[in-house]
């Protein structure tokens, strides 16, 4: 390590790691400082059992912009993204409702539950894909300043307004209305069956402390789905190795252009001088001074932890106090010494390698809110089970399987603070949801990881917890994101940052977020620009 | 606590079937089907050829042959409102329509973009099936919205069906005992005992020909096959797949969806769906009816006259100009539009082809860019359109009563 950088960026999570990734590339000399003695954050692989990588905070992969991986030679780095499929939806009594990658199977299995609505899903899908497709132009854009006349803010809200306006008149009222709108007054206007609509409701809420029936939901649903694995937009996919395999394979992209990384050397404080950042000051004592320092933490931690209050405007100190970053989700990963069995499924069908819910109605789902709401963790939660490892032969040997459970919801505080005991007692109110539908899981689990918000911030340091580092609600996205006036990835004095998913385009592992903000910092340091264009298709 | 389940074991479950599904015929047309090529058509294994496509694709012009409609997607609508609210839903006048006829119908959105084209058979006053290639329950069900007097039903599964095409196809109905189908009109509907029950004779079809619709109780289907084939040995009969309707309903003039035009509802982009007036449908709007869904956006648009136009092409050379752009310039300067259907016509000897273009350009030159291979090799070429107004097969027999041949 040396005492001075070009640039030094605080966080190795995906983002940091992406920013600094192409500040590197640019010819600086970067140094990534991480608090842990591992790096990736919350896109991070860890053998927490022996014989068991657990892929233990995020879990999918499906907005990691390509031309990122395509620019960075990420392949070559080590990563590769495999496609996985089926969902299945039980109910209390064990049927279910599945989904399948083939259109017409997925036309006849929501027609057991509805023939008008396995007809509707077309509709449906067509009205949030011409969505998805306009927001995918923004991805891998900074957000204009609607207020500036700049050329360049000019220039990014003519190039919205044609995007908008391509959509035609009426779509443009019905996008208006959408980007309101609840995901279950959404999905009300196309399907009729309870289960139908439970199936395509569940992404609106993932990570975010809202119900299904909550205005604003509807986006986060597009959220979910505005994301591709080659080209499939909509799709998920797995990090090969776990979402690790992400965070490793942008170290070396990293490392490849002399980018330097130290961990378990958390920061105290973002050094300024005179209205400029002049390096950061770690908690054991060191200082390393760099003229520009880009924080990957979430904005609430940024601002109110490692800023000094006296450094920055009051009234930025009070956007981030108030931003809304609420705790809302747990995991709970397991390894397992046998495969799940759900005596509902024929033996050998295909849907016993896929992803698991349990969810019969968004009345149900309104339910487990409110439990959030009075704080305490759902007494009916929410559970997306994925079995990793029948897609990844890197996470487990033969014959055993690691499996990673979503929880909605789970709060940040519950009355006492949480103890290992509370969190043991949320652990098992998941197993047994999971033991509702398949008896004898209990007997299969080798070691469990029970994360609630709690220690979801402790570990991984998202303020409560909060996967997206701040709700996707539509006062703090694209221009409001994180907070109005600071959505160009520029922190309050010169030479200061943000690249956390707490900036445009917001959560997921994505990369956008971090290769925006380098763009920026590039265009301030009138370098030519390295961060490439976003390869949406027109 | 969780909320306390009550599985039920899986066998009791009716799980969705894993991989295509069958017509009733599946057992007929997989026998003859010797290289098993099959494609899938809403779900359902269908034959794109069974040995000789060639030959197949003959026997709808020289002799007959047999396609399973099976898998098209039919519901029924009735009650005291369907007249009316098919009436509102569809751009002809329904309301003129006889019992026992079939008439060809668009419906489109609000917008006047086009949703789906099918046939509409009045069985009786308040009683109609609409037959369509693609799934339109839930827009059925939309365009219900305030006719509460009456009932719709997905009946796909409960009818299995057979289009019988070609000269010889009225004398092989007539010797298989469906005496007086001879003077079945186009476009009407006869009853005949058939089998347990009764068989629905429609002279309807797909290739512009003589032909006939036959539908029967699935538990009939077998029974229908095998009379066709024995008693139809003698007037030449075969089957046909995909291909050869393909190469038959082109020469027909008639569209495909999801080939010729984009369905409105499943269109993201602005644009990329279509009004009927485009697709040379505008014989089949009827602006006298009063209201009808689209109604306003396509007298605006018909007014305007601005939109693109599909127009059939003949084009020189005997490359078909499948996937080609258009030009309105040998020096392909200015693209005016693409084929959406193309092949050579072995029975006209043409090289045939419907092209989307902008209005401006459908009365002035047009030039296809062509790619097709030597040997492998890639070679592209330019070729000169010939617009052509006329269906490209339109054989007298197909509108005369009795049928020439019969």
């Amino acid at each position: 390590m040396k005492s001075k950088y070009d640039a030094i960026v605080i966080g190795a999570g995906h983002n940091g790691l992406t920013n600094a990734a192409y500040l590197a590339k640019s010819g600086l000399d970067v140094l990534v400082v991480e608090k842990n003695d591992y790096i990736g954050g919350a896109a991070v692989s860890r053998e927490l059992h022996e014989g068991w990588l657990y892929s233990n905070c995020s879990y999918v992969c499906s907005l990691l912009r390509q031309s990122i991986h395509r620019d960075l030679n990420l392949t070559r780095h080590g990563l590769m993204i495999v496609p996985y499929s089926g969902t299945t939806n039980f109910s209390l009594n064990g049927n279910y409702i599945a989904e399948y990658g083939d259109h017409d199977m997925q036309y006849r299995e929501i027609k057991r539950h509805s023939l008008r609505d396995a007809d509707a899903i077309h509709r449906y899908e067509t009205d949030l894909m011409r969505y998805a497709k306009l927001i995918r132009h923004f991805l891998l854009r900074t957000p204009a300043d609607p207020t500036s006349f700049k050329p360049r803010d000019l220039g990014e809200m003519m190039f919205m307004a044609k995007k908008f306006a391509g959509m035609g008149e009426e779509q443009v009222y019905e996008f208006m209305r959408f980007m309101t709108m609840s995901a279950g007054d959404f999905l009300d206007e196309y399907f009729e069956n309870d289960l139908v609509k439970a199936l395509y409701s569940t992404s609106s809420i993932i990570g975010t402390a809202l119900g299904v029936y909550s205005p604003g939901t509807a986006y986060v649903l597009l959220h979910h789905v505005m994301g591709d694995v080659d080209g499939a937009v909509g799709a998920w996919g797995l990090a090969r190795g776990g979402m690790g395999a992400i965070s490793n394979a942008l170290a070396g992209a990293l490392k490849e252009h002399d980018g330097e990384i130290l961990t378990e050397a958390p920061v105290a404080q973002i050094i300024v001088k005179k209205g400029c950042a002049k390096g950061v000051a770690l908690e054991d004592g060191r200082e390393i001074n760099a003229d520009i320092v880009v924080s990957n933490l979430d904005p609430k931690r940024t601002f109110t932890n490692i800023m000094d209050a006296a450094d920055i405007p009051s009234d930025l100190r009070k956007k981030a106090e108030n931003f809304k970053i609420r705790g809302s989700s747990g995991k709970v990963n397991i390894a397992l010494t046998g495969k799940p069995d759900f005596p509902s499924l024929p033996a050998d069908h295909k849907l016993r390698n896929g992803s698991f819910q349990f969810l019969d109605s968004m009345e149900r789902m309104e339910r487990a809110y409110d439990d959030w709401k009075h704080g305490r963790w759902s007494d009916d939660p929410f559970i997306e089970m994925t079995q990793s490892s029948v897609w990844d032969p890197t996470l487990a040997s033969p014959g055993h399987y690691f499996v990673s459970c979503f929880i909605q919801y789970c709060p940040a505080e519950v009355e006492g603070g949480w103890t290992p005991d509370k969190r043991d007692a949320f652990g098992k109110t998941v197993i047994d949801q999971i033991c509702n539908y398949s008896p004898n899981f209990r007997d299969h689990i080798a070691h469990m990881e029970v994360r609630t918000p709690f220690e979801i911030e402790n570990e991984i340091g998202l303020t409560e917890g909060n996967i997206f580092q701040g709700e996707l609600t539509i006062d703090q996205l694209m221009f409001n994101r994180p907070f109005p006036g600071y959505s160009q990835y520029r922190g309050p004095v010169k030479g200061m940052y943000m690249c956390g998913s707490g900036t445009h385009p917001g959560g997921g592992v994505s990369s956008a977020c971090g290769a925006n903000s380098a763009r920026e910092i590039l265009m301030d340091l009138k370098r030519p620009n390295v961060v490439p264009e976003d390869d949406v298709d027109e | 606590m969780p909320m306390q389940t009550n599985l039920q074991a899986a066998d009791t479950i009716d799980h969705v079937h894993e991989g295509v599904i069958y017509s009733p015929f599946h057992r007929r047309t997989s026998a003859k089907n010797i290289n098993q090529q099959w494609s899938v058509w809403n779900g359902y294994a269908s034959t794109k050829y069974y040995a000789d496509a060639h030959l197949e694709y003959f026997s709808t012009r020289n002799t007959c042959g047999v396609f399973d409609v099976s898998p098209m997607r039919k519901y029924r609508i009735k009650g005291p409102d369907a007249e009316a609210m098919l009436n509102r839903m569809v751009t002809r006048d329904v309301t003129s329509q006889a019992v026992d006829t079939v008439a060809y119908n668009i419906w489109c959105t609000d917008a006047g973009k086009l949703i789906d084209d099918g046939t509409l058979f009045r069985v009786s006053e308040d009683d109609f099936w609409l037959c369509a290639a693609d799934p339109n329950f839930d827009w059925l069900q939309l365009s219900a919205v305030g006719f509460p007097n009456l009932e719709i039903t997905d009946i796909s599964e409960d009818l299995a069906s057979l289009a019988l095409q070609g000269p010889t196809s009225c004398a092989l109905l007539k010797a298989m005992g469906f005496s007086g189908i001879e003077n079945a009109t186009p476009f009407s509907i006869m009853r005949f005992p058939f089998g347990a029950g009764e068989i629905t004779i429609s002279r309807t079809g797909y290739t512009g020909d003589l032909g006939y619709e036959l539908w029967v109780d699935p538990a009939d289907a077998e029974l229908l096959w095998d009379q066709l084939f024995s008693v139809g040995q003698v007037y030449g009969i075969q089957p046909l797949g995909e291909d050869s309707l393909e190469m038959a309903r082109i020469e027909a003039g008639f569209l495909a969806p999801d080939v010729d035009f984009h369905g409105s509802l499943h269109t993201v982009d602005r644009g990329h769906d279509h009004s009927p007036l485009e697709l040379a449908l505008g014989w089949i709007i009827n602006f006298k009816k009063g209201h009808f869904s689209g109604r306003a956006a396509l007298a605006k648009e018909k007014a305007a006259g601005k939109h693109r136009r599909l127009i059939k092409l003949d084009i020189e050379g005997n490359k078909p100009a499948e996937n080609s752009i258009l030009y309105c310039d040998k020096g392909c300067k200015k693209t005016i539009g693409y084929v959406t259907s193309a092949m050579w016509s072995p029975v006209v000897k043409a090289n045939i082809a419907y092209g989307l273009v902008e209005g401006q350009y459908a009365d002035g030159p047009i030039w296809a860019e062509i790619y097709h291979q030597k040997e492998l090799r890639w070679v592209r070429k330019l070729a000169q359109c010939t617009r052509v107004t006329k269906p490209f097969w339109a054989p007298e027999r197909a509108r005369q009563t009795p049928p020439s041949d019969c």
